[in-house]
């Protein structure tokens, strides 16, 4: 009796004393299907690393974004690790906020994260957010109208080619719009595609000298066809439909075509949510033959801010996260299909992966194709296919989604939109010392 | 003739009374709807006849522990509700019954606190969580809670107060009323209503606060807000399951006020002591 008083003694207390030693890392994330599903699988992850326990942290993307940026700035030591996105990243290396990932393990190899991602994450070379999955933009359609319309959509098509099949599919007394494009304003909505779209009509943000850009042709040329094709094609509404409400428009097989992120194919091709999964096809974001396409590039991206006390216990965590085996574990416990597409190039050369994701080789030509650092026609100083790295995009991008959105909404002119946002642009620039 | 008149008028009111309540309530009974269909059924446009799949409950309860958020909810809003009323009673007595040059001014003053944008004082008040370890602790997120409903509660004990005539008191002084035997046998029985709807409302106004809940918590303290938040997706809009949650959110305190609706709105429509 004496004895197993004794053994169940020395149990608890060694249970205790092992829960006081294991350490505790906090993980800000946001709630989507491959965050969630990680979160499915991280006994893996404490079963290889006993010491350490996860507390996972869910929020909304924006006020994720708020609530990290009011961490990090103020060191509050909230998170060990951040879900940020190509945006944050190249800003928050240069203020010192990240911890540059450099223990991320012998075997983690680096050199198989697509290109155009590590260097989206990257600032003078050194990688400061390792990236858990990665998106750019395309053309989904649905091939039943497509056909039905008589045309053939080409691998690469150009945006007369867009107007033209959205013309042919619009049948509003069916409620089928020809094409559904992001209109909700927001830097993140509607900005991230127009100025991915105005990259391919050859127009950009600032020219070298930091001086707005938008009393150019170009952005003419880009927002009035923007503007045109939308309200001839586009559902009613548009201004404030942003990513979720464009994908459960075409899930309910209400848009010919959607030019929007990559990410989106798993969800139209998904019976259980879809309508229209088996008729889905990809093409690559249109151009305008100028060498450039409007196609975006954004990486989900797993950072360790400089505040924390747990950094060797937050970087193997992401090592983890992002490694080569996680992919091999998701693809083993709920198929290849599953994996977190868009980050290691290694996977798209998996004959499997290839089989289970037919959009697999368009996902990553489309990412191959985007250049944050010569993301249009012309040179421009800064960094970001549909962002500007800078501070100060958040706030202006946003200003002038809205002035775009209005111009959709038939509130105010393409004219007088592009004349506010040039103002706007020039004020912000010039308060933030870029113009002097 | 003249009862006639009236009792049309009073089917009238009455339809019209019925009207009003079902459009406001019914964003949340469509809620409720929404919450026992299947993620496409919910896509599928307007329908008042869900499948009653619970296939959304089950997949919130297994995303992340429902009881946790709970009971962080329950203890912040009845914290600090009972921490408000502790601060308000005395304040609101010595407004009531002894008011001053200023009281008046004071009074608006608080008032005016709830006109600015809770985010100006975002970093401010951030920091000093940080620096008095407050940040994601209950205790800490209770006396912020506390602070910004004080204001409507101080005002809506004050109104109650001041319709107790003040002989009342004066009579129980006369009588050798000690002021502690004043305000808990005299004055408090009298106010009950009014302290109860008003106990009512700043629990429902805690349980709903949905900035500084978010803001201050991480993993600890956060409740159902943060519980809600953590559902909202930016890879579609998921109704049924934002809907699933956003019924296991509100229905403990749709309940609470289901059962106590008869002391909220005789606080909140009669004086003290009509």
């Amino acid at each position: 009796m004496k004895l197993r008083t004794l053994t169940l003694g020395l149990l608890s207390a060694s249970t205790l004393a092992f829960a006081a030693h294991a350490e505790s890392i906090t993980i800000a994330t946001v709630n989507n299907g491959d965050m969630v599903r990680m979160q499915t699988l991280t006994d893996d992850f404490t079963a290889k690393n006993p010491d350490i326990q996860l507390q996972w942290v869910t929020l909304e993307e924006n006020v994720l974004r708020e609530r990290v940026t009011t961490d990090i700035a103020t060191k509050g030591g909230q998170y060990d690790v951040m879900t940020i996105g190509t945006y944050e990243v190249p800003i928050w290396a240069k203020q010192s906020w990240l911890l540059p990932l450099d223990k991320l393990g012998d075997d983690y190899d680096v050199k198989d994260i697509i290109p155009a991602i590590a260097g989206g994450l990257s600032v003078d070379g050194t990688l400061y957010a390792a990236p858990f999955y990665g998106e750019s933009s395309f053309v989904m359609y649905r091939k039943d109208l497509m056909e039905k319309a008589g045309l053939t959509m080409p691998d690469a098509p150009t945006w007369d080619f867009v107007k033209q099949a959205a013309e042919k599919m619009t049948d509003r007394a069916n409620g089928v719009n020809g094409v559904c494009l992001r209109g909700k304003a927001g830097w993140g909505e509607n900005m991230a595609f127009l100025t991915a779209m105005s990259n391919s009509f050859g127009a950009r943000w600032f020219d070298e000298n930091w001086k707005p850009q938008f009393d150019q042709p170009e952005w003419k040329n880009t927002l009035q066809f923007y503007v045109d094709l939308m309200k001839a094609n586009g559902p009613e509404g548009a201004s404030s439909n942003g990513f979720n409400e464009n994908l459960a428009l075409f899930q309910q097989g209400k848009c010919g075509m959607w030019i929007d992120a990559t990410v989106a194919a798993s969800f139209v091709s998904d019976p259980k949510n879809s309508t229209v999964a088996d008729k889905v096809g990809y093409a690559l974001a249109p151009d305008n033959g100028l060498g450039k396409r409007g196609n975006w590039l954004w990486a989900w991206s797993l950072a360790i801010p400089a505040g924390t006390q747990k950094a060797d216990a937050a970087q193997k965590f992401v090592s983890w996260a992002t490694s080569k085996a996680y992919l091999e574990l998701v693809a083993a416990k709920e198929g290849w299909a599953n994996v977190p597409p868009g980050t290691r190039t290694s996977l798209y050369a998996n004959p499997e992966y290839q089989k289970a994701a037919p959009f697999a080789k368009m996902t990553l030509d489309s990412i191959n194709a985007a250049d944050p650092t010569h993301p249009t026609v012309k040179p421009v100083p800064y960094v970001g296919v549909q962002f500007v790295a800078i501070p100060e995009f958040q706030g202006l991008g946003t200003t002038v989604g809205q002035l775009f959105s209005a111009a959709l909404a038939g509130q105010t002119s393409v004219d007088d939109a592009l004349k506010q946002a040039q103002d706007a642009a020039t004020a912000t620039m010039t308060e933030g010392g870029y113009i002097q | 003739m003249a009862r006639a008149v009236s009792t049309q008028h009073k089917t009238i009111a009455t339809a019209a009374a019925w009207i009003v309540a079902l459009l406001i309530f019914f964003p949340i009974l469509y809620t409720i709807i929404t919450s026992f269909k299947s993620e496409q059924e919910a896509i599928q446009g307007f329908n008042l006849f869900p499948s009653g799949t619970t296939e959304s409950y089950t997949a919130v309860e297994a995303q992340s522990g429902y009881f946790k958020f709970f009971l962080n909810s329950v203890f912040l809003s009845v914290g600090s509700t009972i921490l408000a009323l502790l601060v308000a009673i005395p304040a609101a007595w010595s407004m009531a019954f002894s008011p001053g040059k200023w009281t008046k001014d004071i009074l608006m003053w608080m008032l005016s606190t709830k006109m600015m944008p809770a985010v100006a004082v975002l970093f401010p008040i951030y920091l000093i969580f940080r620096d008095t370890g407050l940040l994601d602790s209950r205790i800490g997120l209770m006396i912020m809670l506390m602070l910004i409903n004080l204001p409507i509660v101080v005002w809506m004990l004050y109104t109650y107060f001041r319709e107790i005539p003040g002989e009342i008191l004066e009579a129980a002084r006369m009588d050798g009323a000690s002021l502690w035997n004043e305000i808990v046998y005299v004055l408090t029985p009298m106010a009950v209503p009014g302290i109860a709807s008003t106990m009512l409302l700043n629990i429902i106004l805690a349980w709903n606060e949905a900035f500084w809940t978010i803001r201050l918590t991480t993993t600890e303290a956060a409740p159902l807000t943060a519980f809600i938040s953590s559902f909202s997706s930016p890879q579609g809009l998921f109704w049924a399951k934002l809907s699933a949650a956003s019924t296991l959110a509100i229905a403990p305190i749709l309940i609470m006020g289901w059962f106590s609706q008869k002391q909220l709105v005789r606080g909140l429509t009669f004086g003290a002591v009509k």
